[in-house]
């Protein structure tokens, strides 16, 4: 009986070891971005957040090059500078070293050029690094809303490597056998977190401009026809977000309600942004170099390899922690000028001196408030109670095109119209 | 005096198995000698067998192995019949309805097709099981209780997968066959529609399934624990009251004011079941047909508890002059 009872409890104490050591060892980091009692936080684990932080620092920057303003230019020095000519010498030297120290520290400039001259342009990564180059200064001229003006270099993505660590390329899944659609889920995806989840919520949101809302906007039905299938493939998106950015729902969503605008966090207009500015990248920029770009750089489909919310984020909630970059390498901070760096100098103290003077004006003259907001608000809101055609080019279903496999699934996206006829809501008295 | 009645016997009864009265003619047999075992004794009774099958228990087993062979099939064939990625992907396996362009029509089968067969045998199983039951409980000459009680079960999967699919036009809005994809769309749904929380009829879905525990462990306690005065025999007591009754009835009236009696407690407990899955039946059919956002609903009637915002945020999309 006792020897029973012994090993009773040392079965007992190894089945709870065995259970506790899935727990992570309190207590959490937690940051209240929300109003209080809401479990609007992000819950960090002390451990994880400190080799994240370690994982995620720049560069030191490169000292600034010793530049005057009548020096020679770039253009004038070298052939064929087509993107950043209008740098003096030194400047452009400097920042061909950067881009060496972050894009291909290893394999050095001749990753990028040939013996047979500098001007070069025979060699791939030569004509891709010139794109990525006006990709980076479009991004923090334009983009503001999404990369404010911490802005990004190249560092933010490529962190060393000539290929940024973390890209991603249509999922073709696991192969379903034949006659059996491929419904893009229900596969152990880390893409996704590991729910059953759509694993390539990217082509459709990131490269597509499938509509990533899908929650009615009104108390009774009137019109919305997304399906649950559809909120699947917007969820698989929001949980790539997630993981990308180390936060959880909450960090941008009040999660009682997570399409209302007015009880989200002002994170998530950043992150609206960022989806339109992630879509555009891979449209304007990546997708068009997919000529060029080798086999051996593309996914199973044969698509190049594009950028996603972790490509630039890798865990943190703003790159590299929000560290100041750019700010040491103002020729990636927009397209250049005629005149350079001088010249956009000169511009922003005009800027400046400008903006004051007006402000001047409106003291001594307040104008009439600016336009009403509640026009524009009216105008867009028909077109949003229009029932939103999803994919614009509908497909009948069972047709099987080539290739068979589409992202997502064009059915997916299509809903038939209600079968019952839904009374009107009733006027508000 | 032995205890016997308790969830870890100490003591069995072996005697000769009985295989219980004669059947009527032309019934079917049943099937199995009885066995007794052991270590089932330790939690009930230890005798194993005979079952009863019939036509319907038959009909059942077989319609159930068709839907879940049909369920296999597909998830081995979505990963291209790889043993391997079979057994690593098993939670995560599915067999997805169509796709919602598909309407109600009968898409083909390897796009939801074998959905549908392998929801008609599943329900058809369901349904020729819920029969047996009605039949053993006829045959035994007891009341039909357990067959309703499972019937209200079958309202709420019928809902789920037939009748609010139909009135929403699209078998798409039904749920997958799968492990953790049916817990997947049971989000989907709720962030679909504005979230579940507000929904009422999920609330007092959760209230009668918690009370239902709650009530099964006072009511399990109770017995328990009056069993040394023959509280065991309930039935008895229902019209013949002992004293384990009195004293079961006066340790809730004096510790709550109120108490059940012997029979009320047992109705209680049936129709807290039976309300779990109604309710939850109906919340389910109110959601897409009659209500788009649960929460814009509870805010129309007053139940979302307003909290100050510090920092109002409006829709991006909304604003002029904004890229796309």
């Amino acid at each position: 009986m006792k020897t029973v009872t012994a090993k009773t409890l040392v079965l007992g104490a190894v089945g709870a070891g065995v259970l506790l050591a899935g727990c992570e060892a309190p207590p959490p980091e937690i940051v209240q971005n929300g109003y209080r009692g809401l479990q609007m936080q992000s819950v960090y684990n002390p451990k994880d957040l400190q080799a994240s932080l370690n994982a995620n620092v720049p560069p030191e920057p490169i000292p600034a090059a010793a530049s005057t303003p009548g020096m020679p230019k770039a253009k004038d020095m070298y052939k064929n500078v087509q993107v950043l000519g209008e740098l003096t010498v030194p400047e452009f030297n400097r920042i061909m070293v950067a881009l060496t120290n972050w894009v291909a520290p290893k394999e050095g400039c001749y990753y990028c050029h040939v013996n047979e001259g500098f001007e070069y342009d025979g060699i791939y990564t030569k004509v891709v690094s010139r794109r990525m180059i006006q990709m980076t200064q479009d991004t923090n001229a334009n983009w503001k809303d999404h990369v404010a003006d911490t802005g990004v270099t190249c560092y933010t993505c490529h962190r060393g490597n000539p290929v940024p660590p973390y890209v991603w390329v249509t999922d073709p899944g696991p192969g379903s056998a034949s006659g059996i659609a491929p419904t893009g889920q229900n596969i152990a995806a880390k893409s996704v977190a590991y729910a059953s989840l759509p694993y390539d919520p990217f082509t459709p949101f990131l490269l597509g401009d499938n509509d990533v809302r899908v929650i009615g906007e009104t108390a009774l039905p009137q019109g919305n026809r997304s399906s649950i299938k559809q909120a699947e493939w917007t969820y698989g998106l929001m949980m790539h977000i997630s993981q990308a950015l180390g936060v959880n729902c909450t960090y941008c969503h009040n999660s009682r309600s997570f399409y209302s605008w007015d009880q989200s966090a002002p994170q998530r207009t950043t992150a609206w942004y960022a989806i339109r500015h992630v879509r555009e990248l891979n449209n304007d920029y990546v997708v068009p170099l997919s000529d060029i770009i080798p086999d051996t750089r593309k996914g199973p489909l044969g698509d190049v390899y594009k950028v996603y919310c972790t490509t630039c984020h890798q865990g943190a909630y703003k790159p590299l922690y929000g560290a100041k970059m750019l700010k040491d390498y103002p020729a990636l901070a927009q397209p250049l000028p005629e005149g350079g760096l001088e010249a956009v100098k000169a511009a922003a103290e005009a800027a400046a001196a400008e903006a004051q003077q007006a402000k001047a004006a409106v003291v001594e003259a307040p104008t009439p408030a600016p336009a009403e907001e509640q026009p524009a608000q009216e105008a867009a809101a028909p077109a949003a109670a229009a029932p939103a055609e999803i994919n614009p080019q509908p497909e009948p279903p069972g047709v099987q095109t080539q290739p068979r496999l589409r992202y997502p699934p064009p059915s997916m996206m299509q809903y038939p119209p209600p079968p019952l006829q839904y009374p009107p809501a009733p006027a508000p008295r | 005096m032995a205890e016997y009645q308790n969830i870890f016997n100490k003591v069995q009864i072996r005697e000769p198995g009985y295989p219980g009265v004669a059947l009527p003619k032309g019934e079917l047999p049943r099937l199995g000698k009885p066995v007794f075992n052991y270590w089932l004794g330790k939690i009930g009774d230890a005798q194993i067998g005979p079952i009863y099958l019939g036509f319907a228990g038959v009909a059942s087993l077989v319609c159930g192995f068709v839907a879940i062979e049909i369920i296999g099939f597909n998830m081995a064939a979505s990963v291209n019949w790889s043993p391997i990625e079979f057994l690593q992907n098993f939670f995560w396996l599915a067999l997805e309805p169509p796709p919602p362009a598909y309407g109600l029509s009968f898409p083909p089968l390897g796009d939801g097709g074998w959905w549908l067969i392998a929801g008609f045998f599943l329900t058809a199983s369901i349904l020729l099981w819920w029969l047996r039951t009605y039949q053993r409980a006829i045959a035994l000459g007891t009341g039909t209780h357990i067959a309703w009680a499972f019937a209200a079960a079958i309202f709420f999967y019928l809902s789920l997968g037939f009748i609010r699919p139909i009135l929403m036009g699209s078998w798409g809005e039904a749920v997958p066959f799968g492990i953790f994809p049916h817990l997947d769309w049971t989000a989907a749904i709720s962030i679909r529609y504005g979230n579940f929380y507000y929904n009422p009829f999920h609330a007092l879905s959760i209230a009668f399934l918690y009370g239902s525990a709650v009530l099964f462990a006072m009511h399990g306690g109770t017995i328990l624990a009056t069993s040394r005065y023959g509280g065991d025999r309930e039935i008895d007591q229902i019209t013949d009251r002992g004293t384990a009754a009195e004293r079961a009835m006066l340790l809730w009236r004096w510790t709550m004011g109120f108490n059940a009696s012997m029979e009320s407690i047992h109705r209680w407990a049936w129709w807290f079941a039976v309300l779990t899955v109604i309710t939850a039946g109906i919340g389910i059919l109110l959601t897409g047909t009659v209500v788009e956002n649960w929460y814009l609903w509870g805010v129309k009637h007053g139940i979302v508890a307003p909290y100050p915002s510090e920092l109002t945020i409006q829709d991006p999309s909304l604003l002029q002059g904004v890229s796309q």
